[in-house]
């Protein structure tokens, strides 16, 4: 659908040369809800940017369905967005900010009643339709901002950290609104955020974005299981690293020692080679067990109690810290305390051998 | 009565006495001069200037009619009436060209680089800070019949006459738009500059041209500083007194230097007093209309 190939953007020039995008190569497939994740600053919203029109890329390539999108301007591509503070325009009412993209596009009066009307019901804000948009809440600008970029039927919607402005609750609806509202329209939707926990829970791929490079492309569960890298394992959720030895390599299983001498079979990701590597393991993949038993030995140096479960944080013998996350459940104690001897164990094939 | 009524007495008198000198100064400095004006025009001419205390309707009688000297018929005063048409239609032409010329300049500024603004804002200024009278003999340098674009043009070969500018009514105007200019700059400026940029961005994501953007959303939304920019510029246009004087050449008078020939040879104060209260009419019923005009729209768009 939307073919991203090879795109650059820099600005400035010399020293201060600043590549926003760096060779940044990706398909959006139709019917796809795709996010863009990453840190701020990471050319995420740039990359967006350069979709709708408002950025033009140093160097490479936009096509849509073989149409060459960097020929068009804004306006004519049949892209719309939800601007990151919705933008709604503040001298017209939410009926007529969703009428907007339909009138510029010259539909017939009855038509844009009829979507306008219809946009309305899908997002819940028939009532509100004579308001100013000043005198309506976040969440309910937020509904607006997507009726208005959903009426004239655009083949790809972009949605610019549409989340970000709304409480915790608010957020946690819209989530779920926004992945039935791409179900219901079948409109390719390009998510861009920087919070992973809204990335994981609503895209079918994510692209992981960092530096103005993209560096992991895939699905949820793929991306949080099997990181290809440091990065990106250590932005998407919690992560340990270990420093290990690499042994070798035996199709899925991956043979590493670990610094107390133990050894372990772990994911390979790409282009690890024998000798240094780093071992990533999720908190809740690992558990705390008796020193004599454990596959690193250490000290609970510190419990964090979180609600739904307990961070365990242990010193190993190292120096280094690891988290173990373990449920809680009622009526279990935990079997060990602050200051006491213990260690941490994770069995077979949970961790992830990344390049040193 | 309870305390705290007689304590509330005391707060209310107090705030009355608190104000009372800003609301002298109001009274003398405002009023007091208007009434004087208002008064004057219901008197008698004095015979070296000044007023003899007569009450008379003359004045009034002879800023829209006149009585022919040989055979006494009542007409319409036509010079009156022709400097009167002439300050509205060359204010009004001001305006617009303030408008024409202060909006591409003022969004050109609001669209720089935050840091780059107040330089851009300064050049607007520093002409602003000249007399007057400096400024309106520069803009007349540059158009008389020897001075600059003339001279230009005839260098080039494109005309091979002077054009006459200079006392016509488009000098005038000229030199009232340069006058007057930052007058529409500014105000303008201040209402873009807090013009939220997403919003442009916005509507060219929704389909709109570049002339549908200027029409359905920034102008919309600036239209509060055009108001305030057409008021600041109509009003003072209308009662300009220099530039028509400079520019004119003593033959292109407007309602300034009418008022001014009253006072001063004309020796008739009270014809004066009355045409100042026209002028200042004109100039309520001008804004009523406009502001309401402005508002109206504003309504019927949502």
């Amino acid at each position: 659908m939307i073919d991203i190939e090879r795109v650059t953007k820099a600005y400035g020039a010399g020293k201060s040369r600043f590549l926003a995008l760096d060779d940044v190569s990706v398909k959006v497939q139709e019917n796809e809800f795709f996010t863009l994740l990453g840190p701020s600053g990471c050319g995420k919203t740039t990359l967006l940017r350069v979709i709708a029109g408002f950025v033009d890329p140093t160097s490479g390539s936009v096509t849509m369905d073989g149409t060459d999108l960097l020929k068009l301007p804004p306006h004519k591509r049949p892209i719309n967005t939800v601007f990151q503070n919705y933008a709604l325009f503040p001298h017209l009412t939410v009926r007529q900010n969703i009428a907007f993209g339909l009138e510029m596009l010259g539909r017939p009066k009855a038509e844009i009643t009829k979507t306008v009307d219809e946009m309305m019901e899908l997002v819940k804000m028939t009532a509100m339709a004579d308001r100013q948009t000043a005198q309506i809440s976040g969440g309910q600008q937020q509904r607006v901002a997507l009726a208005r970029a959903l009426a004239p039927k655009p083949k790809v919607l972009l949605l610019d950290e549409p989340l970000s402005a709304l409480d915790f609750k608010l957020r946690k609806d819209m989530q779920i609104e926004l992945k039935r509202l791409q179900t219901e329209t079948g409109i390719t939707f390009v998510f861009v955020t920087h919070d992973q926990e809204e990335a994981l829970t609503m895209s079918d791929r994510i692209a992981v974005m960092h530096a103005g490079s993209i560096r992991q492309i895939g699905g949820p569960h793929e991306i949080y299981d099997q990181p290809a890298e440091r990065f990106v394992a250590d932005f998407i959720g919690d992560t340990n690293f270990l420093s290990a030895e690499l042994l070798d390599v035996l199709g899925d299983a991956a043979n590493v020692r670990l610094p107390s001498g133990k050894t372990i079979s772990a994911r390979p990701s790409q282009g690890i080679a024998k000798g240094k590597v780093t071992l990533a393991i999720r908190p809740e993949h690992a558990s705390l067990s008796p020193p004599d038993e454990a596959l690193l030995p250490g000290v609970l140096s510190n419990v964090v109690y979180f609600g739904t479960d307990t961070h365990f944080h242990v010193t190993l013998d190292d120096g280094e810290t690891f988290v173990v996350r373990a449920q809680n459940q009622p009526g279990r104690e935990a079997a060990f305390a602050k200051g006491d001897r213990t260690g941490i164990s994770f069995p077979a094939g949970v961790g992830q051998v990344l390049r040193d | 009565m309870s305390q705290a009524t007689s304590r509330e007495k005391r707060t209310v008198r107090n705030r009355w006495l608190l104000l009372t000198p800003a609301l002298v100064i109001l009274f003398v400095a405002a009023s007091g001069p208007l009434l004087i004006t208002l008064t004057y025009s219901f008197l008698t001419p004095g015979d070296y200037g000044g007023v003899e205390w007569e009450f008379s309707t003359d004045a009034w009688f002879n800023v829209f009619l006149q009585r022919d000297i040989f055979d006494d018929t009542l007409g319409f005063a036509d010079a009156h009436l022709s400097i009167l048409w002439r300050s509205v239609k060359l204010s009004l032409m001001t305006t617009v060209g303030a408008i024409i010329l202060g909006f591409p300049t003022a969004y050109f500024i609001a669209t720089r680089p935050k840091g780059n603004r107040d330089i851009w804002m300064l050049l607007i200024m520093i002409p602003f800070w000249t007399n007057l009278l400096i400024r309106t003999f520069a803009v007349m340098e540059l158009i008389r019949n020897e001075g600059t674009v003339n001279t230009v043009l005839m260098w080039t070969g494109v005309i091979d006459q002077p054009i006459q500018i200079l006392f016509t009514e488009t000098a005038i105007m000229i030199g009232m738009l340069y006058v007057y200019l930052p007058l529409m700059v500014l105000p303008l400026y201040a209402s873009m500059e807090r013009l939220d940029f997403s919003l442009v961005e916005a509507g060219y994501d929704l389909y709109a041209t570049r002339f549908a953007v200027l029409k359905r959303i920034i102008l919309p939304l600036v239209k509060p500083g055009l108001i305030a920019g057409s008021i600041l510029v109509f009003v003072p246009s209308l009662g300009a007194y220099v530039t028509p004087r400079v520019m004119g050449g003593g033959k292109q008078l407007m309602l300034g230097n009418l008022i001014e020939l009253q006072f001063g040879q004309g020796r008739n104060w009270p014809l004066g007093a009355a045409l100042s209260i026209t002028l200042l009419v004109i100039v309520m019923f001008a804004l009523i209309f406009y502001v309401r005009a402005a508002g109206k729209e504003e309504i019927g768009h949502g």
